[in-house]
C-alpha cells in the first residue's frame, strides 16, 4: 500500500489562508479571540490540535521547529507533534529554545528569554476567561465588546475574602494592550510577566472551541489584581536539584516509593543548557559516575 | 419632598405587544427626582411588563422611554448598548421580587454589594470592603456576614442585600418589582420602613410595582392603577386610595383586608 502523501504541513492551501487571515485579524486586535473554521486534524480535540493549525498555517521550510509540552521537549505529546510536523513538513526540529523560529508549547512559557523573530504557539483548551463565570457564550461576546469585565473582579475579590489572597495559580487573566481580557492558556502565573513586552510573537490556538488569538511583539499585558493585593508569580524555596537554576519553574518529581521527591526545571532545555555549561544542583549526579 | 421641576424619566405611550397578546398599552407619565410612583393593579396587569419596559430589559413595541442625562432628556432606544448597561450599572437600580435573580448566590455578601463598585472601576480591595461593609450595615445586615453567601441569607436578608448591591453606586432612579412578595408580615414592614429611610436619605426616585396598596400607601406619592394592560386612574397616592374614581380601583381598595 503506498503511503499517503500529504500537502506541506499537512493542510492545504485554502485552509492555511484562512487560518492566516484569523492570525493577521488577532494580530491587529490583541487579545481579542477569532472564531476560525478549525478542522479536523490527527489528533483528538484536547491534544493540542488549535496549536497545530496555527503552527501548520505559519511554518516554511527554513523554519526551526522546537514542541514542548509542561516545558518539556520528550513527553509523549511533545514527541508526537515534532515528529508529526517533521514528516508533513519536513522542517528541523530542535529542543533548543534559542535555535528554534517556533516553538509550540503546551502550558509553559520557556525560560530562555525569547527573541524578536521568534514565534510562540500556544495549545489553549477554553480561550473565554470568562467562561466559568458566565456560560453563555452570546453574553461573553457582548461583555469583550462593552469591555464589561467587572465579574472577573468580583471572582479575584472572592479569592482574597475566602483565602487571604489571589488564589487563581494556572491561566491567570490578562488584560492586553489595556483593552481585551485574555486567557494566557493554563500556564502558571509565573510565566505571566514573560508575556509583557516580549520581542516575540505570540499565537495562541483553541481547536475545539475554534478560536485564535494573538498578543504581537512588545504589547503591554497586565495580569488583574487589586491595588493592596498586587500580582505576584510564585516563589519556590528551593533551585533546581539538577542544575541549581533559582528563580525557575519547578516540577516535582517522585523519586521512590517512600516519599523521596526532586524539584527540577520545568523547562528541560533549559535544564539541559545549564548542566551543559558546567552547572550543579545538589541532587545532580556527578558526571565521572558510571551506571552499574 | 419633590427635587427639582425637570422630570427625570418620561414614559410616552409605552406599549408592548408579545405577539397577538397586550403586555400593556399607551402609558405616559412623569416621574421627578425623590418622588416615588407607585404601580398597581391585579396579576396579569401589565405592571411587570411596565417595569421591564422602563428599564430597558424589553424592547418596546411603540411609545418612547426618555431619561435625563447630563442636564438633557435623552430617548433610551437611540442609545448604544454600552450606554443603556452602564445605566443599568450605576444610575439605575433594579430590585427583583425574586433576590435570587438579582443575586449572585455564590458568591459572598461582600462581593455581591462591591460588584458594581469593581465594574466602575474601583481597584483597591480594602476600601470595596470597607464601603461593602458600610452598605450592610445600612441596611441593617451584620457587617460580619460579609463573607457568607447568600445562600445562607434568609429572606428577608437577601432582599436587603439586594437593595444594598443596588444602592451602592447612588443611583438616582430604583425600579422595583414587589420587593416584599413572599416575605412575612413582620419582615414586610421592617423592609418597607428600610426603603422609606433609605428613598428620603438619598432621594431617590423609585418606581415601585406591587399589587399590595398597603406598600403602595406606605412607600408611594403617587399611583398608577392598572387594569388588562392599562392605566386606568392615576393621581397622588393618598387621594387614590381615599377617594378612588374608578370602579375598578374602588373594588381594590375595598378588597383589602382590615387590619
Amino acid at each position: 500500500m503506498s503511503q499517503p502523501s500529504y500537502n506541506f504541513a499537512y493542510l492545504d492551501e485554502q485552509t492555511k489562508r484562512m487560518i492566516r487571515r484569523a492570525i493577521l485579524k488577532a494580530i491587529a486586535v490583541p487579545g481579542y479571540q477569532v472564531p476560525f473554521a478549525s478542522r479536523e486534524m490527527p489528533m483528538p480535540y484536547g491534544w493540542g490540535t488549535g496549536g497545530v493549525q496555527v503552527t501548520a498555517s505559519i511554518i516554511g521550510p527554513k523554519d526551526v521547529l522546537k514542541v514542548i509540552d509542561q516545558g518539556s521537549d520528550d513527553t509523549t505529546n511533545a514527541v508526537s507533534i515534532r515528529a508529526f510536523f517533521a514528516k508533513v513538513a519536513r522542517v528541523a526540529v530542535t529542543t533548543h529554545t534559542h535555535e528554534a523560529s517556533i516553538i509550540q508549547t503546551r502550558h509553559r512559557i520557556p525560560e530562555a528569554e525569547l527573541t524578536a523573530g521568534q514565534i510562540i504557539v500556544f495549545q489553549v483548551p477554553i480561550p473565554e476567561p470568562l467562561r466559568f463565570l458566565e456560560p453563555r457564550e452570546t453574553e461573553t461576546r457582548l461583555m469583550h465588546a462593552l469591555e464589561d469585565y467587572g465579574p472577573m473582579h468580583v471572582k479575584l475579590y472572592e479569592d482574597i475574602a475566602r483565602h487571604g489572597h489571589i488564589a487563581t495559580t494556572y491561566a491567570y487573566p490578562v488584560r492586553v494592550a489595556g483593552r481585551y481580557l485574555m486567557d494566557p492558556s493554563p500556564t502558571p502565573k509565573f510565566d505571566n510577566p514573560k508575556m509583557q513586552m516580549s520581542p516575540a510573537l505570540q499565537l495562541f490556538g483553541a481547536g475545539r472551541e475554534k478560536r485564535i488569538y494573538a498578543i504581537p511583539p512588545y504589547t503591554d499585558v497586565v495580569s488583574l489584581d487589586f491595588e493592596d493585593h498586587p500580582f505576584e508569580v510564585q516563589r519556590f524555596d528551593r533551585p533546581c536539584g539538577l542544575c541549581g537554576a533559582e528563580s525557575v519553574y519547578l516540577d516535582e518529581v517522585i523519586t521512590d516509593d517512600r516519599g523521596g521527591r526532586l524539584f527540577v526545571c520545568s523547562d528541560t532545555d533549559h535544564c539541559e543548557e545549564r548542566r551543559a555549561a558546567g552547572q550543579r544542583g545538589a541532587d545532580a549526579v556527578p558526571q565521572a559516575e558510571e551506571l552499574r | 419632598m419633590q427635587g427639582d421641576e425637570a422630570p427625570l424619566l418620561v414614559a410616552e405611550g409605552v406599549t408592548k405587544y408579545y405577539g397577538e397578546r397586550l403586555g400593556c398599552r399607551d402609558v405616559s407619565f412623569e416621574i421627578h427626582p425623590g418622588e416615588v410612583i407607585a404601580v398597581v393593579g391585579e396579576s396579569g396587569s401589565g405592571k411587570s411588563t411596565l417595569l421591564s419596559l422602563l428599564s430597558q430589559r424589553l424592547e418596546l413595541s411603540s411609545g418612547r422611554v426618555l431619561y435625563r442625562l447630563d442636564g438633557r432628556l435623552r430617548d433610551l432606544s437611540e442609545s448604544t448598548e454600552a450606554e443603556r448597561r452602564r445605566l443599568q450599572r450605576t444610575d439605575w437600580g433594579f430590585v427583583h421580587q425574586d433576590p435570587r435573580e438579582g443575586l449572585r448566590m455564590n458568591v459572598s455578601a461582600g462581593a455581591n454589594v462591591g460588584e458594581r463598585l469593581m465594574a466602575t472601576g474601583w481597584r483597591h480591595y480594602g476600601r470595596i470592603r470597607s464601603t461593602a461593609s458600610d452598605w450592610l450595615s445600612r441596611v441593617e445586615i451584620d457587617a460580619d456576614r460579609i463573607d457568607d453567601a447568600p445562600k445562607s441569607f434568609s429572606g428577608g436578608m437577601r432582599q436587603r442585600l439586594q437593595i444594598a448591591k443596588n444602592l451602592v453606586t447612588h443611583p438616582r432612579l430604583v425600579f422595583m418589582d414587589e420587593p416584599t412578595g413572599g416575605l412575612d408580615v413582620s419582615v414586610q414592614a421592617r423592609l418597607l420602613d428600610l426603603i422609606r429611610a433609605l428613598v428620603a436619605d438619598l432621594g431617590l426616585a423609585a418606581i415601585i410595582v406591587t399589587h399590595d396598596l398597603a406598600v403602595a400607601r406606605l412607600l408611594s406619592h403617587r399611583i398608577l392603577v392598572m387594569k388588562d394592560g392599562e392605566v386606568i386612574e392615576t393621581g397622588l397616592t393618598d387621594r387614590v386610595l381615599d377617594d378612588p374614581a374608578r370602579a375598578y380601583t374602588q373594588l381594590l381598595v375595598s378588597s383589602v383586608l382590615a387590619a
